[in-house]
C-alpha cells in the first residue's frame, strides 16, 4: 500500500513543477507588497522563458540565458511601473496590457530568434541539469525529491528565507510594507514611495522572469508556443492563497505542484480519464483554493491584502 | 521639481490630439521592435493595411473577424462599466459555441426537416444561455463570497477551451473526418445566412442590435443608471441602496451571454462545425476593444473593426512576408500601453516648479530620528 518509490517520484515532480510557480508568486508578493498590482505576470514569465532560452542557445550558457531573462523581465516590469506609478494608469488594465503584449512578443520572438531568423521551436540547447547535493541528497525520501534538483531550484531554497527575512526583519522591508499599507504615512516618514514602488515592481518582475527561465531551461527544456500555460495567472491566485507571505507561498507552490504530479502519475498509469480533463485539474484546483481561502478570510475577518494595493499615490491630492 | 495638478475640465480637442499621438507613438514603438527583429517596419505596416482594408474582399474579411470582437467587446465593456473585470470572454465564447453546436448537431437528428427559422433561434438561445451560465459562476462567487473575479474568469477560460477540445477530439469527432479534429458538418439549416460573395454573416446583425440595446440600457434605464453609479462611485451606490450583488449577476448574464452569442455566430456563420480554431484569442482582444472604445457601445463597434483589421493584416503579413501573425498582438498590446500613458496627459497638468519657490513643508522625517 505504501510505496516509497511512488511517493519519492510524486514529490520530485511536485518540487520541479512548483519551482517556476514559486518564483512568479514571490515576484508578485514583493510587487503587491509595495501597493502595485501586476497582472502582467503571465506576459513577463513567457518573455523570460523565450528570451532565456534564445540567449542560452546562442551563448551556450544557461547562466547567461537566465541573466538575459531577468533583464528582459525587469524591462517589462519597468513599463508597468512607469505607467502605474509615474503616469497613474489603471493597474488592472496596464497589467492586462502587459500580459497581452508579452504573450504576443514572445510568440513573435519564438519564430524569429533561432539561427538565421528561424523559429526556436524544436531546438535543443544547454539546460540546467539536476545535480544531487552531497550528503543532503542521501536523506531518505526528502533527499531524492528536494536535493536532486537544478541550480534554479536551489537558488529558490536560499531566496525564500531571504525574502521573508527582508520583509519582516529589516528596515527596508518595513518601509516596503509601509508603502503598501499607507503610502501617505510612509511618505511622511521620509520613505520615497515612488522609488520603492519602482524598485519592487522591477525586482518582482525579475523573479517572474526567473520563473519563466526555469520553465524553458530546466522543467521542459526548449521553447514551445504558450509554454507558461497560465502559470502566471495561477501565481496571482497563489499570492492571495499565501496571504502575501513568502513562506506560505511555498505551501501554495507545493500544493499546486502536487496537483501536476498527480496528473502526470495518472497519465503514466494509463488512466481512462481523458487527457483534457486531467489538463483542467490545475485550473479547477486554483479556483477551489481561491474560493476556500477567500471564504476563510471573510469568516476569520482577517484581510491579508496590502491596504493601498491598486491605489495610485498622488502626493498633491490632499 | 515637477508638480502634478489634476485637470478638472477636459477639452475634446486635447483628447483627440492625445489619442492620435498615442496611436502614432505605439506604431513607432512597434516599428523599433520590428526593425530590431530584422523586418522592414514600413513595408510591414503597408502590407497590413492593404491586407485588411485594401479592397472589397479584404474589408469583408476584416468585418468577419470584427463580429466576434464586437460581441465580446460589448459584453466585456458592460462588465467593466461596473468594475467587474470579466477576463473570461474567451471561455464564455467557447461555451456558447459548444452549446450552439450541440443544438445544430443533435436537434435535427430528433426533428429532421426542422426549418432554419426555428433551428437558428434555438442555437442563438443555447449559445447565449451557455455563455451566460459560464459567466454566472464567477459572478456568484464574486457577489456572495467576494472571490477575485479576474482569476476565476481566467481559469475558467482554460477549462472551457479544454472542454471543447475534449468534445471535438473525442465524443463529437466526425467519424467520417479522417482524424480531423472537429465535429461533423452542421445541416444547412443551421448555417447563418451570408452576404453574397463574402464570409460576412448574420452575426453582424446580432452585434449591431446588441450595441443598440446596450446603449439604450445604459443611457435610458434605471438599471443602466445603477450600473454607471456602481462603476463611478461604489460607496455612493451602497448608500443609495443599489444592490451590488444583484447587479453583478444581471450584468454578467448579459456579458457572458453576448460572448456566448459570439461563439454561436462563429460556429454557425464561419466553420459550420465545432472545431479547432474556435478560440483564437477574440476574448482577450475584446478587453482591448472595450477599453479603447471607452466602454461605449458605439466606440466598441468602431474599435472592433480596427482591431479586426490588425488581425487580418497580421495574417496577411504571415502569408506574404513570412512574418509571424503575432505582430498584431504586439501592436494591440502597445496601443493599449500608449493609450493608458496618454490618458495621463488629459488627466493631469505637469508644471515645473523651482525648488526655491516651494513652501518649506514641515518635515516629519526630521522629527523622527534615524535609529
Amino acid at each position: 500500500m505504501f510505496d516509497v518509490e511512488l511517493w519519492v517520484s510524486i514529490l520530485a515532480v511536485t518540487v520541479r513543477s512548483g519551482t517556476s510557480l514559486l518564483y512568479a508568486t514571490l515576484g508578485e508578493v514583493l510587487t503587491e507588497r509595495s501597493g502595485i498590482l501586476n497582472l502582467g505576470v503571465e506576459g513577463v514569465m513567457i518573455m523570460g522563458a523565450v528570451t532565456g532560452f534564445a540567449a542560452t542557445y546562442h551563448s551556450g550558457s544557461a547562466v547567461v540565458g537566465t541573466l538575459v531573462a531577468m533583464v528582459v523581465a525587469a524591462l517589462l516590469a519597468a513599463i508597468h511601473a512607469f505607467l502605474t506609478v509615474s503616469l497613474r494608469a489603471d493597474q488592472t488594465v496596464s497589467g492586462l496590457a502587459l500580459s497581452i503584449f508579452g504573450s504576443g512578443l514572445a510568440s513573435f520572438l519564438g519564430q524569429r530568434l533561432g539561427p538565421a531568423g528561424k523559429p526556436l521551436v524544436g531546438l535543443i540547447g544547454p539546460k540546467f541539469a539536476r545535480v544531487p547535493l552531497p550528503f543532503l541528497s542521501d536523506l531518505p525520501v526528502l533527499g531524492r525529491s528536494f536535493f536532486r534538483a537544478d541550480a534554479l531550484t536551489y537558488l529558490l531554497y536560499l531566496l525564500v528565507p531571504l525574502i521573508w527575512f527582508w520583509l519582516y526583519r529589516t528596515r527596508p522591508g518595513l518601509h516596503l510594507r509601509a508603502v503598501g499599507e499607507n503610502p501617505r504615512t510612509a511618505d511622511a516618514m521620509g520613505v520615497n514611495v515612488t522609488a520603492t514602488r519602482y524598485l519592487y515592481t522591477i525586482v518582482g518582475g525579475m523573479l517572474m522572469g526567473l520563473g519563466g527561465a526555469h520553465l524553458s531551461l530546466a522543467y521542459t527544456p526548449g521553447w514551445a508556443e504558450g509554454l507558461t500555460g497560465g502559470r502566471g495567472w495561477i501565481a496571482v491566485a497563489m499570492v492571495i492563497f499565501a496571504t502575501w507571505n513568502p513562506l506560505r507561498a511555498v505551501l501554495g507552490a507545493l500544493l499546486f505542484g502536487s496537483v501536476t504530479a498527480v496528473q502526470f502519475r495518472l497519465q503514466a498509469a494509463g488512466t481512462t480519464i481523458p487527457a483534457s480533463f486531467l489538463g483542467m485539474l490545475p485550473y479547477f484546483f486554483t479556483i477551489v483554493v481561491l474560493v476556500f481561502i477567500t471564504w476563510w478570510e471573510t469568516f476569520s475577518k482577517r484581510v491579508g491584502a496590502p491596504a493601498a494595493l491598486g491605489v495610485p499615490y498622488i502626493r498633491e491630492d490632499k | 521639481m515637477f508638480k502634478l495638478e489634476r485637470r478638472y475640465e477636459r477639452s475634446r480637442y486635447a483628447g483627440l490630439l492625445v489619442t492620435t499621438g498615442s496611436l502614432l507613438a505605439a506604431l513607432l514603438f512597434c516599428a523599433v521592435i520590428l526593425a530590431l527583429a530584422g523586418a522592414n517596419p514600413w513595408q510591414t505596416y503597408v502590407a497590413m493595411v492593404k491586407g485588411a482594408f485594401g479592397g472589397k474582399y479584404e474589408f469583408s474579411e476584416t468585418i468577419v473577424k470584427a463580429i466576434p470582437l464586437m460581441l465580446c467587446g460589448l459584453g466585456v465593456s458592460v462588465a467593466f462599466r461596473m468594475l467587474f473585470w470579466n477576463i473570461g470572454a474567451e471561455g464564455q465564447l467557447a461555451m456558447g459555441g459548444f452549446a450552439a453546436s450541440g443544438v445544430a448537431l443533435f436537434v435535427p437528428q430528433a426533428f429532421p426537416n426542422l426549418p432554419s427559422w426555428l433551428l437558428l433561434p434555438l442555437m442563438v438561445v443555447a449559445g447565449f444561455v451557455a455563455g451566460a451560465l459560464w459567466g454566472m459562476i464567477p459572478a456568484l462567487l464574486k457577489a456572495y463570497l467576494k472571490v477575485n473575479e479576474i482569476i476565476v474568469t481566467l481559469m475558467m477560460n482554460y477549462i472551457a477551451v479544454l472542454w471543447v477540445e475534449y468534445l471535438f477530439y473525442g465524443p463529437w469527432k466526425d467519424p467520417k473526418g479522417y482524424g480531423f479534429p472537429g465535429s461533423a458538418l452542421f445541416t444547412q439549416a443551421a448555417w447563418l445566412p451570408r452576404w453574397e460573395g463574402t464570409r460576412v454573416h448574420g452575426g453582424l446583425i446580432f452585434a449591431i442590435v446588441a450595441a443598440i440595446a446596450i446603449w439604450l440600457i445604459l443611457a435610458r434605464t434605471k438599471w443602466g443608471y445603477e450600473i454607471r453609479v456602481i462603476g463611478e462611485n461604489p460607496t455612493a451606490a451602497r448608500y443609495a441602496g443599489i444592490s451590488l450583488a444583484r447587479n453583478i449577476l444581471l450584468v454578467m448574464l448579459i456579458s457572458g451571454g453576448l460572448a456566448g452569442l459570439a461563439g454561436m455566430a462563429e460556429v454557425a456563420g464561419i466553420s459550420h462545425r465545432l472545431q479547432k480554431g474556435l478560440t483564437v484569442g477574440y476574448g482577450f482582444t475584446a478587453i482591448i476593444v472595450a477599453w479603447l472604445g471607452k466602454l461605449n457601445p458605439g466606440g466598441v463597434l468602431v474599435v472592433a473593426v480596427l482591431m479586426a483589421g490588425l488581425l487580418v493584416g497580421g495574417d496577411q503579413i504571415q502569408i506574404t512576408m513570412g512574418l509571424p501573425a503575432s505582430v498584431a498582438s504586439i501592436l494591440q498590446g502597445s496601443i493599449l500601453f500608449f493609450m493608458l500613458g496618454g490618458a495621463f496627459l488629459t488627466d493631469f497638468r505637469v508644471r515645473w516648479v523651482s525648488r526655491a519657490r516651494l513652501p518649506a513643508a514641515p518635515s516629519l522625517a526630521k522629527a523622527t530620528p534615524e535609529e
